[in-house]
């Protein structure tokens, strides 16, 4: 159904597979509205949420999807982990592997470490945020809730704004984004932008009234303030000032943009409350695309191997 | 690798004969008594003497790597003097020079010592490095005339850079009383940061933080305006950036007394390979564009780096699985050494220019011995087959690490003997 066995990153993401898994999560979200909000699509999987750093929505956002799918799962959680008592990662996954899973949802502080597991272990991998690297649901949920906004994301423009450095969510959308045919220009200082952006089909602009103007919608980053280990901003009050999506700033340009932010909101700081609680955000209804989303990655990457299974007892049977 | 005690009398048979110190090749075979060179002859063979076939081969001086880290003292558990020497012999060294950063590190005439005593029996020649500050802290410069009686050929801090100017502008004042090199492995820490690779494209896709190019140009041009004030020998180590090469060039025309160093690595893989996140590609300097790949091959056409250098450091395995950040820097090379390099130069220079590449330039930094074929001379000889193809691999790594970034890596040339300190290896 997907042409990859694991959903590691957007980068060279075939666009007909984000449409799948989109139309997909669609279908998902009937299911959601149903009084009884489950269906057995993985009756029998087990699932292990391995989240190496800390994580409030995502990791529920994935459970919630797991129990509505009727898998089994296993959480495991732990900044520092393991690894910090000396144990190597691959002792750590491999002990998980043994213990016969099918898949492993991964949340990592390092880039890249959920494309090293697939080499220790057999089971699929779902990338759940690798460190600055990619976070592939978060911008399948985007994309599924700008296609619910506007029906298509073909030609849109979308303005990411804020921290770009050390923002997983923005490099996933705009592999993701670009792929399915919309525009994404960025819109940050310079100390927050890698310093070569020649592999991102992207334009910057330091305006960020200049990209009001021209999007669509913008997808507002959360300043990460905790990974600046140096003072990468003058001062917050400096930031606000030119890059905060304040209500002042909404209100003269007066254009209905629709707002995103992936969570956690710094209110006051990135973006105002007034703008985030106003009828332009569909922040909550991200939420809430996000079971669905997550709901259709697992059953396109599981449900697959169900019935791959089913064969093989079939043939057996013969 | 089965390593022998060499015959009184040994006859390398119908080789090419290559000298890198005469700049000469010919067909010939040379003759050893009691491990020296005798002569090079064409015909009337003794009949004493035990035959090596070298037909096909081609005979040469040994290689000597002037950047190694072999661990001893400290993390024995990585690599020993000893199954460091292994390495080397198999990959055509015989001769090495071994950087200080140990556990404790080589910096005082002790130390040195232990490194000198250690190695006496051992097949490959072991030159200690110096460390140029005291526990390699960067603070107080080492007893450096203590170390040179000791057998010091050069002081450095490798692996950690010298970063105030101040004391290593002291230390070069002080080494250039005894003419031996300086050699600071240069990269700016505030500017690197916490960088795991090249800052470029790829680090900007991948989201690690990068270590840009100038963290590595502006301390080598810090280092060559300290060499010109104070007239010590500057070697340049592990040079990976364009940027860095210019200012090299600059300097090496003002005559200035200079050397550079590349690794294999460097001229064979770019920052692409990252994308794989295999942490045997993680080391300091990074792994750069394909556009500094390229410049240091041209640096070595032009002459403005001067030798290879393997900067061979082994890693536990269990160290290299980590996750990407946590990987330690490094990989070996001494063993994949001459098949990567002649692979990468072979169209770009002939094979004289290359052998000088491992054996003469290397040699002249450290004022060792250059004419390796005169009379009397003790034999350090490499046997070659150049064009042999060949897949390297676990079986060829001898190394007590394995964290090599070229397993699995078709390279070309292969090292088929050596005689080195009275021993050889030899497959016929």
């Amino acid at each position: 159904m997907l042409s990859n066995r694991h959903l590691l990153g957007l980068k060279n993401y075939p666009s007909q597979d984000i449409q799948t898994i989109i139309d997909t999560a669609f279908q998902f979200k009937e299911v959601l509205d149903r009084p009884i909000k489950k269906v057995p699509s993985l009756q029998g999987q087990t699932i292990v949420n391995l989240f190496f750093e800390n994580s409030t929505r995502t990791r529920i956002s994935f459970e919630l999807a797991q129990k509505r799918l009727s898998a089994d799962m296993v959480n495991f959680s732990g900044s520092g982990s393991s690894l910090k008592k000396g144990e190597s990662l691959k002792d750590t996954v491999q002990n998980l592997a043994a213990m016969k899973i099918d898949a492993v949802i991964m949340r990592h502080s390092v880039p890249g470490t959920p494309v090293q597991l697939t080499k220790f272990i057999d089971a699929v991998v779902i990338n759940a945020g690798d460190g600055t690297h990619e976070h592939p649901t978060q911008a399948i949920l985007d994309m599924v809730s700008l296609q619910e906004k506007f029906g298509s994301l073909k030609g849109l423009k979308i303005g990411i704004v804020g921290d770009m450095l050390h923002s997983r969510v923005a490099r996933s959308n705009i592999f993701g984004l670009t792929t399915m045919g919309a525009h994404v220009k960025l819109c940050a200082p310079p100390t927050l932008l890698p310093s070569d952006l020649g592999g991102f089909p992207v334009n910057i602009s330091y305006s960020l009234d200049e990209i009001i103007d021209w999007a669509d919608s913008l997808i507002i980053l959360r300043l990460q303030l905790e990974r600046m280990g140096q003072t990468l901003i003058p001062s917050v009050r400096e930031y606000r000032s030119f890059f905060g999506v304040t209500s002042e700033r909404m209100k003269k340009h007066g254009k209905p943009l629709v707002i995103m932010h992936p969570g956690p909101m710094n209110r006051g700081i990135e973006i105002d409350s007034d703008v985030a609680d106003s009828n332009q955000a569909i922040i909550l209804n991200q939420v809430l695309n996000g079971v669905a989303s997550r709901m259709a990655i697992l059953y396109l990457l599981l449900s697959k191997k169900n019935s791959e299974e089913s064969d093989r007892d079939e043939q057996k049977l013969k | 690798m089965i390593l022998k005690k060499q015959p009184s009398s040994i006859l390398l048979k119908d080789g090419l004969i290559l000298d890198p110190y005469v700049k000469k090749t010919y067909k010939g075979s040379i003759l050893l008594k009691n491990g020296k060179i005798d002569k090079i002859l064409k015909q009337d063979y003794p009949q004493d003497a035990t035959v090596f076939d070298c037909k096909d081969k081609v005979i040469t001086h040994g290689f000597c790597d002037v950047h190694v880290h072999f661990r001893e003292p400290g993390r024995e558990d990585k690599e020993t003097l000893e199954t460091g020497c292994n390495a080397a012999l198999s990959g055509g060294f015989t001769r090495v020079c071994v950087m200080p950063n140990t556990d404790p590190p080589l910096d005082s005439p002790e130390s040195i010592r232990f490194i000198i005593e250690k190695s006496k029996n051992l097949p490959v020649h072991v030159h200690p490095i110096g460390a140029i500050t005291k526990s390699q802290e960067g603070r107080v410069i080492t007893e450096m005339g203590g170390m040179i009686k000791a057998g010091a050929v050069a002081f450095s801090d490798d692996g950690i850079p010298v970063s105030n100017g101040q004391v290593f502008r002291l230390a070069c004042d002080y080494a250039s009383m005894f003419g031996v090199p300086t050699i600071n492995h240069a990269e700016d820490p505030c500017i690197r940061r916490d960088g795991v690779m090249h800052e470029g494209t790829v680090s900007a896709e991948l989201g690690f933080t990068g270590n840009p190019d100038i963290a590595e140009s502006s301390m080598i041009n810090r280092d060559l305006e300290i060499s010109q004030l104070t007239g010590v020998h500057l070697h340049v180590p592990h040079v990976s950036a364009l940027k860095s090469i210019e200012h090299i060039r600059k300097r090496l025309e003002l005559n200035q007394n200079i050397t550079a160093e590349v690794t294999p690595h460097h001229l064979y893989f770019n920052h692409e390979s990252i994308r794989s996140f295999d942490t045997s590609f993680k080391v300091a300097p990074p792994l750069r564009t394909e556009k500094d790949r390229l410049g240091l091959i041209k640096a070595l056409k032009e002459g403005i780096i001067s030798c290879i250098a393997t900067d061979h450091a082994p890693h536990t395995i269990e160290e290299k699985e980590a996750d990407f950040n946590e990987a330690p820097f490094g990989m070996i090379g001494l063993e994949s050494c001459f098949g990567s390099v002649y692979k990468v130069l072979k169209n770009e220079m002939n094979l004289l220019e290359i052998i000088k590449l491992l054996t003469v330039n290397p040699r002249k930094v450290m004022s060792f011995e250059t004419d390796l074929f005169k009379k009397g001379v003790e034999a350090e000889i490499t046997i070659l087959d150049p064009n042999r193809e060949w897949i390297f691999g676990l079986d060829y790594i001898k190394s007590k690490s394995r964290n090599s970034p070229f397993i699995g890596e078709s390279l070309l040339g292969m090292v088929n003997g050596c005689f080195s300190k009275g021993n050889y290896f030899f497959l016929s």
